[in-house]
């Protein structure tokens, strides 16, 4: 025995207490700083997340500036160089004496021991980015926040003490230098780091632009490396002065597509659409609709989402004396009638409970009955109003922002329950327009707005777009994977506790509640989508006929001439005008400008639905060919009706839209059309009888298929508020 | 090329003529131009009528169409009693707004405005001339490189749309002002007056006279017909057999060819040969569905051209050979047999199986022994016999012994 082994006394000399900011140093892989490119990541979202969900608790609009400057760039494209990040906000602030606690401490919040909906959960975001700031690079996390507006700003520098978890200041005075921000107030991190930045799919700009998306009420200003030193006047303004820089930005440069829409209504949504811009120095999110989202309420646990453990450590520090009192003040939805139920339930021969059961007298196989009694209560689901899904509009509102497509259809589903925590699936799709035609779609995660970037594939959210079933709605999906084509799907659950995987919060966990209801999301969008691009298809084929009909017609009315000396142009015009009643539908679209059709308020084509826009950015369609000009020029004026004719069309069409229920409008062979003016003229006669019955059958289709989803609505809720 | 050069005499003969026609003098010889004018007259009231109500209905917000017959198999029907096909009643409606038929409604009207012209000017076109007239690329197709769309693909659609025009205004091709690429030869004891020349068809050397695609009473007329019958052969080379061995002189007859399936203008002529001067028609084709075939088109008439059928068809014509049996009655060597393909075979079935092949059991025999052979024959076959074994042995012999299918 050469070497002396280890005793009890010698081995308890080296056992001692780990820090957890120690324990996450050496395992920063857990928060998700496991390498250069993805601490950087990391780094602005748990900045920007602490911005929002305190601009949000504060009720003030968000407005972020991130901007990230490269101190020494990389010496190689797999080496990190040093980056400085810069997030200011217009939020609240943060009182002086938080300050260290907040970004110096992991595991210090408001967020862990609530139930509300929030971005952050657990209070280590921050601080552990500053936490790996120091270490690799160490400068300590510069803080500026101004809490209150006509006072001076705290200018805070920290360091952290890893091994005591506890934050070190090493400068503390008060300051002038705080931008002007639009609330008064507001909070400023620097944070100097080894990383890389790098751009595509798991980068800061599009981790900022699907936070665009998912957040239209925040106004986004990104700075990046490559355009940091571009203008240095701008920059120096910017630096002092969001404000102003958004001022100019709406004043001289350029794109009245920035201005904000819904000034005038607010919560209503214009129809002019707002879009990201790039300028030379920076990227702009812009606003797209004015409004915070409406403020959740915390909730109490629900019975049903608590474990046995937690349930008897409840019951150990309330403050409550009786059981009826403890249930009331812990959990929600246990009403004294679930509580007599429970209790009776509970209760053996010897040993009987009721509300009046003193707490303290309860010993733990009493306290295990009672919790099991309580999971087979039949108890209603928690209340809703903790959840504040972003909703239809505005998630719409996003899409447009940052996805070019044609087509947007949204839809949010009730509340649903899993594990007695109540929450939120919503879906929206983008598709067409200048999305790629060839390759799978995009899937956008976000959990409480926040977006979700790694770990796509085992993701719930992801899981619900491979298992739903694309080909049904237009779409060519191969085995197994997600569809393909020009399509984007975006997926959020909101939450007051979203289940992640890890700490590091990139996926969804896999519960079947969840997976259902966002299929269940999912088909709506893509029912949407079906009928739209049967729709097109249909108009496609109706503008292609169109299309043969003109060319022909020409042919026609010249051959009519030379035969019957009939006026070439007449005839023309008689013609033209036939065949664009024929192929009406063909109209709506291709004489579009290019603009908002408009929402479903019945402007829109698929009825009375209000999560759907479509635009019309490919103007082609029939205007290709010149058409014929006997005689005088019929085409110039023919090309002029068309147009008025779609108004009519479009107009009439919602109208119509309603009608079709009940029995569709016969067209009047022998009537002589009045023109544009004419509403009368709106179903187009189908050429044949065959086609005739077809859109019969499509009617009622559509018919059932609305039923069908009024009916699966109410079941949705009942589900709900049934529990 | 020979398409377009074969007709050039021909169209500028009429041309130099038609001019006093259409100028409507009633000069002298033109007993047969009021005759002309009348046709004209009719013919170009059909096409204004045409396209008086698509003007009408396009004016009056209604879909224009034309109602063109059908033709086809299933349209054409069997006179029984007078052994000829006949079209049916079933008529398709031609519609501009409809995608399949909206560029045939176009090139109908196209072609409608050309006969227009052509009765007009008092000239004629061939079907090729039909087509190049017709042709255009449509104001608004094509430009950015791409080529604009063509009136008309090729002649086949042209030729396609101008008999539906014939059957739709229901005028012959002839009054249309549009003749057939000429196509088959004449020789033997007859005269023809051909637009008022004398054409002796004794004295036509060895190429034989050509017979025009328009062989109506108005352009042609018989003279001197002293032949006994038409002996009528599948194609130019076994015709040349037949006209060096001066067949025609020995056995008194008119030599006709049709260059396979006889045109239109060959079968008028058989046909009138048949009825104004009752000579027998007697055909030498092959022993093979195709041969099969045509015997039966100058018997009954064909399926496209059902609406002709009465001045065409010939239901006494007689089919002498080939037969199936001759292998073995002429004693022919292996050589000539032609394996019978799969396509042959469902062919022959199908012929078989029309209902003017149905009911004539001799015809029945004769198919079927053909497919039981397993080969078929050509007329040339009998060259292995002997240079002028078909002029000197096989034809007199059935000729002598009535030995035909009829």
């Amino acid at each position: 025995m050469a070497k002396k082994r280890a005793n009890a006394e010698t081995m308890a000399s080296k056992q001692r207490e780990i820090s957890v900011s120690e324990f996450f140093a050496k395992n920063r892989h857990l928060l998700g700083f496991d390498n250069p490119r993805k601490a950087l990541l990391t780094t602005v979202k748990e900045a920007v997340d602490n911005a929002l969900d305190a601009c949000e608790e504060a009720g003030i609009l968000p407005d972020i500036e991130v901007r990230i400057e490269e101190l020494v760039a990389p010496a190689s494209a797999s080496k990190s160089g040093r980056y400085r990040v810069t997030i200011t906000d217009n939020g609240p602030g943060i009182v002086r004496k938080q300050v260290e606690n907040i970004f110096g401490k992991l595991l210090y919040g408001s967020k862990f021991h609530r139930l509300k909906m929030s971005r952050g959960q657990q209070g280590i975001g921050i601080s552990a980015a500053g936490m790996y700031g120091l270490m690799t690079t160490g400068r300590p996390m510069v803080i500026t926040t101004k809490p209150r507006k006509n006072k001076p700003a705290h200018h805070l520098e920290l360091a952290m003490d890893t091994s005591k978890n506890k934050p070190e200041v090493t400068v503390d005075i008060e300051t002038d230098d705080f931008p002007e921000t639009s609330s008064g107030t507001g909070t400023r991190v620097v944070i100097e780091l080894e990383a890389r930045y790098v751009r595509g799919k798991t980068s800061v700009e599009a981790y900022l632009e699907q936070t665009a998306i998912a957040n239209p009420h925040a106004e986004i200003v990104f700075v990046p490396p490559d355009k940091a030193g571009e203008d240095p006047g701008l920059e120096d303004a910017s630096e002092k002065s969001p404000e102003r820089e958004r001022g100019a930005g709406a004043t001289d440069e350029i794109d009245p597509t920035e201005s904000r829409p819904g000034a005038d209504a607010p919560g209503s949504f214009d129809a002019e659409i707002v879009r990201t811009t790039e300028h030379a120095d920076r990227i702009v999110y812009p606003r797209a609709v004015d409004e915070n989202p409406p403020e959740t309420s915390e909730i109490k646990p629900h019975p049903y989402g608590v474990e046995l453990g937690s349930f008897l450590r409840m019951l150990k520090d309330t403050p409550e004396k009786q059981l009826g009192g403890f249930f009331k003040r812990e959990f929600c939805r246990v009403t004294p009638a679930v509580v007599k139920q429970v209790c009776d339930a509970a209760s053996v021969k010897g040993k009987t409970f009721s509300g009046q059961t003193w707490v303290k007298n309860i010993d733990h196989a009493s306290a295990e009955k009672i919790y099991r009694a309580l999971q087979e209560a039949k108890l209603r689901s928690p209340p809703t109003d903790c959840l504040a899904p972003i909703g239809v509009r505005t998630m719409l509102a996003g899409l447009l922002k940052g996805v070019k497509a044609e087509f947007y259809a949204a839809s949010t589903r009730s509340p649903a329950v899993y594990r007695g925590n109540p929450f939120q699936i919503e879906a929206a799709i983008a598709y067409g327009g200048d999305l790629p035609a060839d390759q799978p779609a995009r899937v956008i995660r976000f959990a409480n707005r926040v977006p979700l970037l790694y770990q796509q594939s085992s993701c719930c959210a992801f899981k619900s777009v491979l298992e739903t079933g694309w080909k049904n709605y237009g779409m060519s999906q191969p085995r197994g994977s997600a569809p393909v084509g020009p399509l984007v799907v975006m997926i959020h659950m909101a939450s007051v506790w979203v289940p992640f995987t890890s700490e590091s919060k990139e996926a969804i966990a896999d519960y079947d509640e969840i997976r259902k209801e966002m299929k269940l999301a999912l088909k709506e969008c893509g029912r949407k989508l079906g009928i739209y691009i049967r729709r097109r298809q249909r108009m496609k084929r109706e503008g292609q006929k169109r299309d043969v009909f003109e060319r022909y017609i020409g042919e026609i009315s010249k051959a009519c001439e030379a035969i019957t000396g009939t006026d070439a142009a007449t005839l023309y015009e008689a013609l033209m005008k036939q065949a664009k009643r024929r192929t009406e539908i063909a109209d709506a679209v291709l004489d579009e400008d290019g603009k908002i059709v408009g929402f479903k308020d019945g402007n829109g084509r698929l009825d009375g639905d209000d999560g759907v826009i479509i635009l019309d950015g490919n103007g082609n369609g029939n205007g290709g060919g010149a058409p014929n000009t006997p005689g005088k020029k019929p085409g110039a004026s023919a090309t002029g009706q068309g147009r008025s004719d779609a108004k009519v069309a479009k107009g009439s069409k919602g109208k119509q839209g309603r009608k079709k229920g009940t029995k569709p409008p016969r067209s009047r062979e022998g009537l002589i059309e009045t023109g544009p003016g004419n509403n009368e003229v709106v179903e187009s006669k189908p050429a044949e009888k065959s086609r005739k019955k077809v859109v019969k059958k499509k009617l009622v289709k559509k018919k059932v298929r609305k039923k069908v989803r009024k009916k699966r609505a109410t079941e949705g809720a009942g589900l709900f508020e049934g529990g | 090329m020979a398409k377009k050069t074969t007709k050039k005499p021909a169209g500028k003969k009429t041309s130099r003529k038609t001019p006093t026609r259409a100028g409507g003098a009633a000069t002298a010889s033109r007993s047969r131009g009021g005759s002309w004018a009348e046709r004209d007259a009719k013919t170009a009231e059909a096409i204004r009528g045409l396209a008086d109500s698509i003007v009408k209905s396009s004016l009056a917000g209604r879909e224009p169409k034309v109602e063109v017959p059908t033709r086809s198999s299933a349209n054409t029907k069997w006179n029984k009693s007078r052994g000829i096909l006949q079209m049916g009643s079933a008529r398709q409606e031609r519609q501009l707004f409809n995608l399949g038929q909206a560029r045939k409604f176009m090139q109908t009207l196209l072609h409608g405005q050309g006969i227009n012209e052509l009765i007009d000017a008092g000239k004629t076109l061939s079907l090729r001339g039909m087509y190049y007239k017709g042709l255009h690329t449509i104001a608004g197709t094509g430009g950015k490189g791409r080529a604009g769309e063509k009136t008309f693909d090729d002649q086949t659609e042209s030729d396609a749309i101008l008999e539906d025009l014939e059957v739709t205004i229901g005028a012959l091709r002839e009054e249309l002002h549009v003749f057939a690429k000429k196509r088959g030869t004449m020789v033997g004891n007859i005269t023809v007056i051909d637009n008022g020349d004398e054409i002796n068809c004794r004295k036509m050397g060895t190429g034989g006279y050509a017979v025009p695609s328009i062989c109506e009473p108005e352009v042609i007329q018989f003279k001197d017909v002293e032949a006994d019958f038409v002996l009528h052969v599948e194609k130019d080379t076994v015709w040349q057999r037949f006209n060096e061995d001066r067949f025609w002189e020995q056995h008194n007859c008119i030599l006709t060819e049709g260059s396979g399936q006889p045109p239109r203008g060959v079968r008028r002529l058989l046909h009138r040969l048949n009825k104004e001067h009752g000579l027998p028609i007697i055909c030498l084709l092959d022993c093979d569905p195709w041969g099969h075939y045509i015997y039966s088109v100058i018997k009954q008439g064909s399926i496209s051209l059902a609406f002709e059928s009465e001045r065409l068809a010939i239901p006494e014509a007689k089919f002498l050979g080939i037969r199936a049996k001759d292998y073995e009655a002429c004693g022919l060597s292996d050589d000539v047999q032609i394996d019978l393909n799969e396509r042959d075979r469902n062919r022959a079935k199908q012929i078989m199986a029309y209902p003017w092949f149905a009911e004539n059991k001799q015809w029945q025999r004769e198919i079927k022994k053909m497919l039981s052979n397993g080969f078929k024959m050509e007329v040339e076959s009998l060259i292995t016999k002997d240079i002028s074994y078909v002029t000197e042995v096989y034809v007199p012999e059935r000729l002598k012994a009535k030995d035909w299918l009829g």
